[in-house]
């Protein structure tokens, strides 16, 4: 049984008439923007530009999580979830001025694919049928991808997975014209050519890039507006004086925390300024593998020593102090979950039952950029209220991703800086890489080298779950597996960040779009000028 | 002269090539795995060595170097791999930033360190000397992301006299070139005086001044030359290292510099940019001390080259 | 000791000051535990206001608190120990090497001086950073590391000046007239050029304090120095630099610090010059 699924475009197009097009907005990052090629990009700045300039075949309704499709004018999924069949719009043109077609579709992910292109997203799609024989050169293409007519594209998978769609909207999946990617070569990532609501006007390396309106973007109406400049190397503080002064319309690296209180307690500045959730757990891992923290008593007892309220009062109060793995807003976030209260009394308890009257020493790792040193440190005081003496380690990011990826080396890593913000909002993506039995290997991301294989294979069960419908018990079951991780205790979960996106007043938007979930940390396409 | 130059051109080929060696072990030693870093936190096992394979880092270290050398030597850098955009593009794009900055940095030093080491030179012991003494220590002390900040906080932000940071003509470059020379302008005067007033305590220059020459006179023909040298050795290992890049006053002001595309180089083990990053500047640091170096005969002809 | 150089010392003011201070503060770092008014790692719950900032100074935390509700006062004090340490280790070698490899090159010149400037220019293009993030996962933190990474890098800038210096020394009358009356290399370079280089050493002697106090810091801060919560000065201008708008006594204190020492070993090196070799003016 195939069920269409139509797409939501036109409310959407309703919705654009309503504002005035044309303006020129700026954004500032600190960091530079490294590439605009979708099956490359995968950094902050970069995410939500790529997603400026080109599109997938799903995508998300503005300001929301909820996916629909956007390139695709509807999907199928058949019975067993193994198969999905997406129906290719008309008319959609590439910036090059061709239709894009379902080959088009084809090429892209298998050039994605290709080891040649070095994708950092390529693991996602590890699941698509014949990929592994395309990888290892056996063959010339993805057996599982599959073009009947030039407007379908049918995915054939090796087990169903629930957020395929997800990752069908992912900027990996990202349709790029072949010929624009073969003039390119390896530049293309500097002179992208997709189908998306923008277009890349001028790009001066290490200083700024321009977009431009795409006025052939399906899309009617879409986008506002006429140009959208970033600035990069812009420092924070900087930016914001840049901001009051005019020049900044958009600070994508959010407020700088030295000016966070007194921008929240200024009645004009924080209208200026919109809050929303972002799919993000700090947490501590705690290393199974290591005496004492073999240990589930052990575990537990970290988990009860250590004082939430403080931590995030350290960083101005941006965060929810979080008692479980998933994020609120995630499916499967259970809002009456309690987890470890702060109890030190009991957590001394605990370790004396483990046989540790005494408490222990131990190494916690830390990134070492602001805030997290900090943070680190909070949580060394705590430790140590129970006798738990946690030597600090603050190093490079890229230091401590291999310390956690090492056998043996971690025992506790503070995630700060470097995990965990969702790459699609589904509560798979808060197991497989980083509490999975298979990502508990060197160079994973399971810092906790936590392993158990029946909630893997409650995990699995779960990810069949693939047809409409079964959204509610799904999300029930992943509650149930994050419930027996936490009995576990291989984390310590900290906070949940917020996002605090601070703009001038001429930036025009709801607040969903300026804090969208999905587009992070804007949804440029919906901005415009107030007048 | 000509055969000193040659010899010096073999041996700075020789500075050259121990430096790639270096940061190759180096780099080597690092503990980071840029294959896992590319191929993303998704990735599996398999994909991270196929990615290693594509990067070439599978291959032996010593092939591995002779493999970059031969590149080097054709002009090749080869590409980064987070920008997968050619490392000699991208060094092309910082250089001439890289390159004002350095110029103005260096004459923002010697602007306010030379007149003020004489000026403490020739008022030992006075007031003017105390006072100099105490804004060359405070302006080395000074930590420089702070007195970046400042400085654009009141210059640019509440005086409105030059841009809020950023690349541009002239008056961009007013404010981080003043950063440095604040912090460099210290070195500078305190160096200036301590060489004049050895140079001033020599036979001849008393005799001079007790025959009664004007103070001016002789501090121009006899001392300035002499007192010069060693600040000329240290305009060169300024030249030298602000080609390198100044990673706070760049990031500050948002200049951009050479330092801020190496510092996240190195944060991100983006080996081929920061192999050509090092090797970039070390090619400034020999030519600008090879500089220094011709232009002490000139100053003193005792001093021969040899 | 030389009855008339003490004498001169004596004399010397502003020496006995630059004296004073610099063993005021050598003692407030050996005294750190006793002087501090507080555990300076100490995370206050009433150091810090409900949002979140640090406390000004005044009150309860005489100097004000840092990010983390600690007492800044306290921090400092202890503090003085990682930075004299480092400051005077750290910088006293890269200052003694910079002048021996300086002053060898300049005076013997030819391969012998050719070599050692080379080898300078070698190790001022050395990429340090890496050095340090490589050490950094590979040993224990420790200062140690931090003073021998910092004397690895710095000497070659004291190398270069005084190399130049000596460039012209070396062909001076009194230097001539040594070596004509048969004084060996040890006694020309150690009598008749080290009084002429004293001045440049003094200098970098003394600014070199300062810079080496924040480089510690910057070294740290990648994992190879002093670990939190062990403070240092470098340390904590660096860890509240981008709150000094907000919060300036995190960074005009520790700074405060740093420029007072190093002014003070600047007026001792001065004094020290003059006592020994009063004809210098």
């Amino acid at each position: 049984m195939n069920r269409w699924i139509l797409a939501l475009a036109l409310s959407f197009t309703l919705l654009a008439q309503a504002q005035s097009p044309g303006g020129s907005l700026t954004v500032s990052f600190k960091d530079d923007i490294s590439t605009l090629d979708p099956a490359i990009g995968y950094d902050w700045q970069n995410w939500s530009i790529i997603k400026a300039i080109f599109g997938g075949l799903m995508d998300y309704e503005p300001g929301t999580t909820k996916l629909v499709p956007h390139f695709a004018q509807g999907y199928s999924i058949a019975k067993d979830g193994k198969s999905y069949t997406f129906k290719l719009r008309k008319g959609i043109k590439f910036q090059n001025g061709r239709e894009m077609v379902a080959a088009d579709v084809k090429y892209s992910l298998e050039r994605m694919l290709n080891p040649k292109t070095q994708s950092p997203g390529a693991g996602f799609y590890t699941g698509i049928t014949g990929v592994a024989d395309y990888v290892a050169g056996k063959a010339k293409e993805v057996s599982g991808i599959q073009i009947p007519d030039p407007y379908t594209v049918r995915i054939l998978l090796d087990k169903p997975d629930a957020s395929f769609l997800h990752k069908m909207a992912l900027n990996f999946s990202f349709i790029v014209p072949k010929e624009a990617v073969e003039k390119a070569g390896a530049d293309f990532g500097h002179n992208p050519v997709g189908a998306g609501a923008f277009k890349l006007k001028e790009w001066k390396l290490g200083q700024q890039v321009v977009l431009e309106r795409n006025p052939d973007y399906f899309q009617k109406g879409l986008p506002y507006l006429d140009t959208l400049v970033f600035l990069v190397g812009q420092d924070p503080n900087v930016a914001f004086l840049k901001l009051q002064r005019g020049e900044v319309d958009i600070l994508g690296d959010g407020i700088p925390p030295a000016k966070f209180v007194d921008v929240m307690k200024d009645p004009k500045l924080k209208q200026q300024v919109v809050v929303g959730n972002q799919l993000m757990t700090g947490y501590v891992t705690l290393n199974t593998q290591i005496k004492p923290l073999d240990n589930p008593k052990v575990r537990q007892a970290l988990n009860l020593a250590i004082n939430k309220e403080r931590i995030v009062r350290l960083i101005n109060n941006r965060a929810v102090p979080a008692v479980q793995v998933l994020p609120p807003g995630m499916p499967g976030y259970d809002p009456s979950y309690k987890g470890y209260p702060y109890d030190p009394a009991k957590a001394k308890q605990l370790l004396k039952e483990a046989g540790f009257p005494n408490g222990f020493s131990t190494v916690l790792y830390a990134n070492n950029t602001d805030p997290n040193p900090r943070i680190a440190q909070a949580i060394q005081q705590d430790l140590a209220q129970i006798g738990v003496k946690a030597e600090l380690k603050t190093q490079a990011q890229s230091t401590v991703i291999q310390a956690g990826g090492t056998k043996g080396q971690a025992p506790m890593i503070w995630s700060g800086g470097m995990a965990w913000i969702d790459d699609y909002p589904d509560p798979n993506d808060f197991y497989w890489p980083i509490l999975s039995c298979a990502s508990a290997v060197p160079g994973g991301w399971n810092w906790a080298w936590y392993c158990n294989p029946t909630l893997d294979r409650r995990a699995e069960a779960a990810d069949a779950m693939v047809q409409p419908g079964q959204e509610a018990a799904r999300a029930k079951a992943y509650q149930g597996i994050f419930a027996e991780v936490m009995k576990d205790a291989p984390w310590i979960p900290i906070f949940h960040e917020k996002r605090y996106l601070m703009h001038s007043p001429k930036v025009g938007g709801s607040d969903a779009i300026l804090v969208d979930p999905i587009h992070t940390p804007v949804n440029y396409a919906y901005l415009y000028v107030k007048r | 002269m000509m055969a000193y130059l040659a010899q010096r051109v073999l041996q700075s080929l020789g500075v050259l090539w121990a430096v790639t060696v270096i940061t190759f072990a180096l780099l080597y030693l690092l503990p980071a795995d840029p294959a896992r870093l590319v191929a993303g936190r998704s990735a599996t096992p398999e994909v991270v060595e196929r990615v290693r394979h594509e990067l070439g880092l599978d291959r032996p270290i010593l092939q591995r170097y002779l493999g970059y050398l031969g590149g080097v030597l054709q002009g090749d850098l080869g590409r980064s791999y987070l920008q997968k955009i050619q490392v000699s593009e991208l060094l092309a794009s910082r250089l001439v930033p890289t390159l004002e900055l350095t110029l103005a940095g260096v004459l923002f030093e010697l602007l306010l360190g030379i007149p003020a080491g004489i000026l403490a030179a020739l008022r030992r012991g006075g007031w003017l000397d105390q006072g100099i003494m105490l804004l060359s220590f405070a302006g080395v002390a000074a930590p420089q992301f702070a007195l970046g900040l400042l400085l654009l906080y009141v210059l640019a932000y509440k005086l409105a006299l030059f841009p809020l940071g950023g690349y541009g003509g002239w008056e961009h470059l007013v404010l981080p070139a003043l950063a440095l020379g604040l912090a460099g302008g210290g070195w500078y005067a305190r160096i200036m005086r301590s060489s004049m007033l050895e140079v001033l305590s020599q036979d001849y220059v008393r005799t001079a001044r007790a025959k009664g020459l004007a103070g001016p006179v002789v501090v121009y023909k006899h001392a300035l030359r002499n007192a010069l040298l060693p600040i000329v050795a240290m305009i060169g290992t300024d030249l030298g290292t602000f080609m390198g890049g100044v990673v706070v006053v760049e990031s500050v002001f948002g200049w951009p510099g050479i330092g801020q595309l190496t510092w996240q180089a190195i944060q991100t083990v983006d080996i081929p940019v920061i192999l050509g990053a090092v090797t970039f500047t070390a090619l400034f640091i020999v030519l600008a001390n090879l500089l220094a170096d011709l232009v002490y005969p000139l100053l003193d002809p005792r001093v021969q080259y040899r | 000791m030389n009855p008339r150089f003490r004498q001169r010392f004596l004399r010397n003011r502003a020496g006995l000051f630059g004296l004073g201070v610099v063993l005021l503060i050598l003692g407030m770092a050996l005294l750190a535990p006793w002087l501090a008014p507080k555990d300076p790692s100490q995370q206050f719950f009433d150091g810090l206001t409900l949002e979140g900032k640090p406390l000004p100074p005044g009150g309860q935390f005489l100097l004000g608190t840092d990010t983390l509700g600690r007492d800044l006062l306290s921090r400092l004090i202890w503090g003085a120990r990682a930075s004299m340490l480092v400051g005077l280790v750290a910088n006293g070698a890269a200052v003694l090497i910079g002048m021996l490899v300086g002053a060898s090159a300049g005076y013997f010149g030819g391969w012998i001086g050719g070599l050692l400037m080379r080898f300078t220019d070698v190790m001022m293009a050395f990429p340090a950073l890496l050095l340090a993030i490589a050490l950094a996962a590979i040993l224990k933190p420790s200062l140690w590391i931090v003073a021998l990474v910092i004397a690895l890098v710095n000497w070659v800038q004291v190398a270069r000046v005084i190399y130049a210096q000596t460039l012209t020394l070396a062909q001076k009358e009194y230097v001539e007239a040594a070596r004509a009356l048969g004084a060996g290399n040890r006694r020309i370079l150690l009598r008749h050029l080290l009084p002429h280089l004293f001045p440049t050493l003094v200098v970098y002697g003394s600014l070199g304090l300062s810079t080496t106090v924040l480089l510690e810091a910057a070294l740290s801060f990648l994992g190879v120095g002093v670990q939190p919560p062990t403070p240092s000065w470098g340390g904590i201008i660096n860890e509240s630099q981008s709150y000094f708008t907000d919060a300036p006594w995190l960074v005009a204190f520790p700074g405060l610090a740093i420029l007072v020492t190093s002014l003070a070993f600047n007026l001792l090196g001065d004094a020290l010059r003059e006592a020994l070799d009063p004809t210098l003016r």
